[in-house]
């Protein structure tokens, strides 16, 4: 087999991979604008072939048949699973596909550790201490995204999961995974190969007792954090291998990964530690006054809605996960386009977190070509809100819920809203009067100005846009 | 490379990040936590580092799953990616008979 071969280290090899994390950080750039995304992504996706080509053009590389199995069935997975997947289930998407780097850095540390003690040689610090910390993150990440990818999916409850002194537990994980590093690193002459495999099993129940507990709203966070937390594992293994491409590019991961964690939790005004120490404590979990007694609240029809809406000046769509589950974009944007032919002012209030990840409802909404203008941000439209007529919330419920404004106790206190509960109107399109996501009551459906419209979002919608057809 | 060049390239990285991503609209923020996962795929140069240059059972297996897990992390990532933005994308033209208004 004729074959150009690059010497590892080499200059021809490291020009490639600088090649490579250039186009990384282009794509990246692209990828802050609307306009240049798209373009974005395939420049970054372009660095990584030329980055993985190089790789395999490496002098020396062997074991080719398994190179290819794992690269094929890898190719497989990710190509099925990325067509199969819905709109609404990309955030557990990427919660997965996290994972399993994370998965993959902790085996490679695995590997390291294996491969540097068969060689009987002094562990040098400086590869030991990178690959320690490659395994910890890697493993704590990989467990983490899983189970976020779990509660995302429903296969496990989405409700905070705790266990009583599970603050302890996890204090106690930790000063002894800092521990077995500190061992470890002291005896970087022969570390002990079991000692390490403890530490992944350790991290991996740590990364497992920090994510369950976190409920609601949460989530998004907490992947983005993982996600972080994945690329400076990358960095880290890059220490230990010497590859340039990996510190620089899993470094990118980490600092903006980091910026978009801090942006997410400024939204809903707490603090990163606060969500990963607390959880929503579950206290008043099952409601606030009422208990578990019904509330009084108005239940209409869609003819009523209509009717509310089609002689309205101005009406301000609230959408949130509800529209995602049921596809009701579409529809959504069938009773704008009918409100507006009468001169009915519409726009969307969206809710920095509304849905499971910032800018789920935007991907959405612009993907039944809903005018960008349209789309309001929550500081842009809240004072609005007062000199709205209607207020439609489509699916949406933590995100409008008063308690965060009224109710210093409520676990969500402090939380931005939508402040829905000021315009004139109110019209709550959901199935239930079931709790959302952070599972507490919303005092929202029992305000008098309030009209709940239990139905489907999309079949809702779409009633809704005959009926006005029709007045 | 020493020690402190890999330092170097790291606090520079960090910074570049910082300053690439600072301003970024909410509306993108999903697709680029995603092109950014996608990005981090790039371990399984490690994986297939460690497999290339495995001689063991154990290496084997560990390395053929880093490289799995890897290939799913990049090819899974930039193609969910790519799929979130093509809903950004100028439509062509409007369609005729527009499908995409599904209410009906």
């Amino acid at each position: 087999m004729v074959r150009a071969v690059l010497e590892p280290g080499g200059d021809a090899a490291t020009a490639l991979y600088i090649v490579a994390f250039s186009l990384f950080i282009i794509g990246i750039k692209q990828g802050t604008h609307p306009t240049t995304a798209k373009r974005g992504n395939l420049i970054a996706a372009g660095g990584m072939a030329i980055a993985v080509v190089t790789t395999l053009l490496l002098d020396g590389m062997g074991n080719w048949g398994l190179i290819f199995l794992g690269l094929g069935i890898g190719t497989a997975v990710g190509v099925i699973a990325s067509i199969r997947v819905q709109m609404t289930e990309m955030p557990q998407m990427v919660a997965l596909y996290n994972g399993v780097g994370g998965g993959a850095v902790a085996l490679i540390a695995w590997s390291e550790i294996r491969h540097g003690i068969s060689l009987g040689e002094d562990f040098p610090l400086d590869e030991l201490i990178p690959v320690i910390f490659a395994g910890v993150v890697g493993s704590v990440s990989f467990w983490g995204s899983n189970i976020a990818f779990a509660k995302l999916q429903d296969l496990i409850p989405t409700r905070p999961i705790a266990a009583p002194g599970q603050q302890v537990m996890n204090a106690v994980l930790l000063i002894a995974i800092v521990a077995i590093c500190v061992i470890l690193a002291v005896d970087h002459e022969s570390p002990s190969q079991g000692l390490f495999i403890l530490l992944l099993v350790l991290a991996a129940i740590l990364g497992n007792l920090v994510v369950l507990p976190i409920g609601g709203a949460d989530m998004p966070v907490v992947i983005s954090l993982l996600n972080a937390f994945t690329g400076l594992s990358a960095a880290a293994a890059g220490f230990a291998l010497d590859n340039v491409a990996l510190i620089v590019a899993g470094t990118l991961v980490g600092s903006s990964g980091t910026i978009l964690t801090l942006e997410m939790a400024t939204a809903m005004n707490r603090s990163v530690s606060n969500i990963l120490f607390s959880g929503f404590g579950g206290a008043p979990a099952g409601g606030g006054a009422g208990g578990g007694e019904e509330r009084p609240h108005v239940s209409i029809g869609a003819q009523d809605a209509a009717i509310k809406l089609a002689y309205a000046d101005s009406v301000v769509i609230v959408p949130g996960y509800g529209l995602a589950v049921a596809q009701a974009q579409h529809a959504i944007k069938e009773v704008a386009d009918e409100l507006q032919k009468r001169g009915v002012t519409v726009n969307y209030a969206i809710h920095p977190v509304a849905g499971r990840m910032p800018g789920h409802m935007n991907v959405l909404l612009a993907e039944a070509d809903v005018p960008y203008e349209q789309l309001k941000e929550m500081e842009e439209i809240n004072p609005e809100l007062p000199r709205t007529d209607v207020a439609v919330v489509v699916g949406a419920n933590d995100v409008t819920n008063p308690a965060a404004k009224n109710d210093p106790d409520s676990p969500i206190a402090g939380m931005p809203i939508i402040e829905v509960d000021e315009a004139q109107q109110v019209i709550v399109i959901k199935r239930s009067l079931s709790p959302g996501f952070a599972g507490i009551d919303n005092d929202l459906f029992y305000e008098p100005n309030t009209s709940m419209l239990f139905a489907d979002a999309k079949q809702a919608a779409a009633d809704i846009a005959a009926e006005i057809q029709n007045l | 490379m020493s020690l402190m060049t890999e330092i170097t390239i790291f606090v520079l990285a960090v910074f570049v990040g910082f300053e690439v991503i600072s301003k970024v609209p909410t509306t993108l923020h999903t697709p680029l936590m995603s092109q950014t996962n996608a990005i981090h795929g790039i371990v399984m140069l490690g994986g297939l580092i460690v497999l290339g240059y495995a001689d063991d059972g154990l290496e084997y297996v560990i390395g053929t799953i880093a490289v799995a897990f890897g290939a799913i992390n990049i090819v899974g990532g930039f193609m969910v990616t790519d799929r979130m933005l093509g809903m950004f994308a100028k439509k062509p033209k409007p369609k005729p008979s527009s499908d995409g208004k599904g209410g009906s």
